[in-house]
């Protein structure tokens, strides 16, 4: 009864897994006792001890207080920052400008859909190094000195120094247009769901000023003034930053730009046509027959090139940009020469956004599977 | 009821030249486009092709005012670009090795070649040991040693490539075999290998490579500084390669795999006679669209200290010897051309495929 071929397969599956995991087993404790040996021979720490150290070194972009009195933690927290920082901006530009070009490479125009088609192909077959390279190196190498910056719109400012602007400066009563803002944006996002644009529009805007006058103005802007020889005041961004930021929403947008197309030519032809039978004009086919169902091919690739987003803002030790790779696995790793938990952390944080991303696209994935089709 | 029928043929015969002015709307974005056109093309053409500087021994001519792309800049640097610090008497090795790797990527890349197979093989197995032993030399076969922390330049590019590639395709097919077994220990490891890999930066592999390599590795085991980026870009490509070839596994129909087994093959049989084949074929773009992410990612070895055919062009502009405000933007687009050349030759290649497959 056991035997024959079935019994055979399951033995020898067995057999295998165990040597499969007895290798894994001593593998990883040849690994280990071999770095550990060789750890301690160079004296290299193998735990957090230096987590609550001083630092020692600035960091020129900061969004929460530091200075080279803080601690190796704050250092991390800062790069991380740093990061979430130009990842976030970095997904709305490439969403707008990625949106807009594949709509363009659609275009029935073909000197439109030429010039999206050529601009996707020179964005994609171009390292990303490369490009962030060009936009620190030469354009922003070109961009005026401070005296003679350019003046964007309201006091915002951009030099080979960086992009300057106002700073918000915060009154108590600011949590109440917080506050308002927040509720707003779910408000709106309610009434959007219900089919009522309007009130979203409505809810969106007009709460969030109505707390801001109710409170008494709360939020002030201190403008950035130039004295000397450089800005005084205001917020500056590095040019590092900046560079970073249009590479990255640049390249990415080229991805964006080829899964919305990739979107709306996957939805079946006949949707159209049926759309066109019911008499829907072309602006409402587009508007309730095919994105939405364009959206749900274009939403998980769209998803993973955030994540691209995300992780390719490592590139910025290349550039100098202070993120979590070069402060925390660059310069921390090189002070404290602690590698085993430096990278570990590290890893933890990308692996840590990466698969919050895609469990989240999986339940997206699910319920849409079942809703839709 | 005619008028209906009548328009879908009606569209598609309309002439693309009349569509640039089908509307108001339509007439606004083609002027704005010829306008851009007309705004950015002359400039262009006049930097880089009519006052750029052809020949020239340093960077005099390309520093005098109105002077375009230095184009004299690449030509004196090439062959720094091609060989890095390879030595200069040595540097017929590296010739030999792209010219013999040429030879067999055409052989075995054209599809109506001969004997195909044989090239293949020869590519794979015989080549890759051949160009070791002739690059690294063997003072047996009266070869200087060259320390591969010599390579550099395209060289460098194509090795970290070409093991990549070289390492990842039959890696990542494992990888997903091993994602799909029912043996739940290899489907474990196989997901946790490759949403780690997949979950992190490239650079911060290279890190990880550069630091914790030489750290757990025996004493008399040191690499040199080439090892741990190759490594590190072979198994992140890895991981790539074989959500690549899940995909193509999973679109198979699960007859196929039934199929060859009511034939009595074997798992690796059936794999390699029955599933792979077709399931490989089915995702030639991605695999396609994977190598070309790879080669580009080739450029971040730089951060570990390679100095790589980019970081050769990124360095050499700042030579002060060519030093000029033309330079960065001759070398960083010579450079764009190489990398464009590269990355659009491979994905046409791969339609070119494609369509010779499903036509």
């Amino acid at each position: 009864m056991l035997a024959g071929p079935h019994f055979d397969a399951r033995r020898r599956g067995l057999a295998a897994q165990a040597f499969f995991l007895g290798a894994l087993a001593f593998l990883a404790y040849a690994v280990a006792r071999i770095g550990l040996a060789n750890m301690r021979a160079r004296h290299i720490p193998v735990d957090f001890s230096f987590w609550n150290e001083p630092a020692g070194f600035d960091i020129d972009q900061h969004l929460v207080a530091y200075s080279a009195a803080s601690t190796y933690g704050r250092a991390f927290l800062v790069g991380l920052l740093n990061t979430l920082l130009v990842s976030a901006l970095g997904v709305v530009l490439a969403s707008l400008l990625g949106f807009a070009i594949g709509a363009a490479r659609l275009s029935a125009n073909i000197l439109v859909g030429g010039l999206a088609a050529l601009y996707v192909e020179a964005m994609r077959n171009v390292p990303l190094l490369l490009q962030l390279l060009f936009w620190y190196n030469i354009v922003l190498e070109g961009l005026p000195r401070p005296p003679q910056s350019w003046a964007l719109a309201g006091h915002i400012y951009l030099s080979n120094r960086g992009l300057f602007l106002p700073t918000p400066i915060f009154a108590p009563a600011a949590i109440l247009v917080i506050v308002a803002c927040i509720a707003g944006l779910g408000i709106a996002v309610l009434a959007w769901a219900k089919g009522q644009p309007l009130l979203a529009a409505l809810a969106a805007i007009a709460l969030p000023v109505a707390a801001y006058f109710v409170g008494g103005e709360p939020i002030g802007f201190a403008a950035p003034v130039f004295k000397g020889f450089n800005f005084v005041g205001g917020t500056r961004l590095l040019p590092e930053f900046v560079a970073l930021l249009l590479g990255l929403s640049l390249y990415t947008a080229a991805f964006i730009a080829e899964i919305v197309r990739a979107g709306i030519q996957g939805v079946p032809k006949g949707q159209g046509e049926a759309a066109a039978a019911l008499g829907l004009r072309r602006r409402q086919a587009r508007k309730y027959v095919i994105v939405p169902q364009a959206m749900r091919l274009i939403v998980p690739p769209l998803t993973s090139q955030y994540l691209n987003l995300f992780k390719n803002s490592s590139l910025a030790v290349l550039i100098g940009y202070p993120d979590l790779m070069q402060v925390f696995a660059g310069t921390v790793l090189n002070q404290t020469g602690a590698a085993v938990p430096v990278i570990f952390t590290t890893m933890a944080v990308y692996l840590a956004v990466s698969l919050a991303t895609s469990l989240a696209m999986n339940l997206y994935d699910r319920r849409v599977g079942k809703g839709g089709a | 009821m005619s008028a209906l029928a009548e328009r879908p043929r009606f569209a598609a015969r309309i002439d693309p030249l009349r569509r640039l002015f089908a509307s108001p709307a339509s007439v606004l974005l083609t002027i704005g486009c010829l306008a851009l056109l007309v705004w950015v093309l002359p400039d262009l053409l006049r930097f880089f092709v009519f006052d750029a500087v052809w020949t020239a021994n340093d960077g005099l001519a390309c520093r005098a005012p109105g002077a375009g792309a230095c184009w004299a800049f690449v030509a004196h640097k090439l062959p720094y670009f091609t060989y890095g610090a390879y030595p200069l008497a040595q540097r017929w090795r590296v010739d030999i090795v792209f010219g013999i790797g040429a030879a067999l990527l055409g052989w075995v890349l054209i599809p109506r070649a001969p004997a195909r197979k044989f090239g293949g093989g020869l590519l794979l197995l015989v080549y890759p040991i051949f160009a070791f032993v002739l690059l690294e030399g063997a003072p047996a076969l009266g070869l200087v040693r060259v320390s591969s922390d010599l390579w550099g330049g395209i060289l460098a590019t194509f090795v970290v490539a070409a093991f990549g590639i070289f390492v990842s395709l039959p890696f990542g097919i494992l990888l997903a075999l091993g994602r799909r077994s029912n043996l739940p220990v290899l489907r474990l490891a196989s997901i946790a290998f490759i949403e780690f890999m997949r979950g992190v930066p490239m650079i911060a592999v290279l890190f990880m490579a550069a630091t914790m390599l030489p750290l757990f590795l025996p004493g008399w085991l040191t690499p040199d500084r080439l090892l741990p980026p190759l490594v590190g870009v072979a198994l992140f490509a890895s991981a790539y390669m074989a959500e690549v070839v899940r995909g193509g596994l999973q679109a198979l129909p699960k007859g196929q795999s039934e199929a060859a087994q009511a034939l009595g093959l074997r798992f690796w049989a059936r794999q390699r006679l029955v599933i792979l084949p077709q399931a490989l074929r089915l995702v030639i773009p991605a695999i396609a669209n994977t190598v070309i992410g790879l080669f580009k990612d080739t450029t971040l070895v730089a951060t570990v200290g390679i100095f790589d055919f980019l970081r050769s062009v990124d360095s050499a502009r700042l030579d002060p010897h060519w030093a000029g405000p033309t330079i960065t933007t001759t070398a960083y687009s010579f450079a764009a051309i190489f990398y464009f050349v590269c990355c659009f030759g491979m994905s046409r290649y791969s339609y070119y495929l494609e369509s010779r497959w499903h036509p």
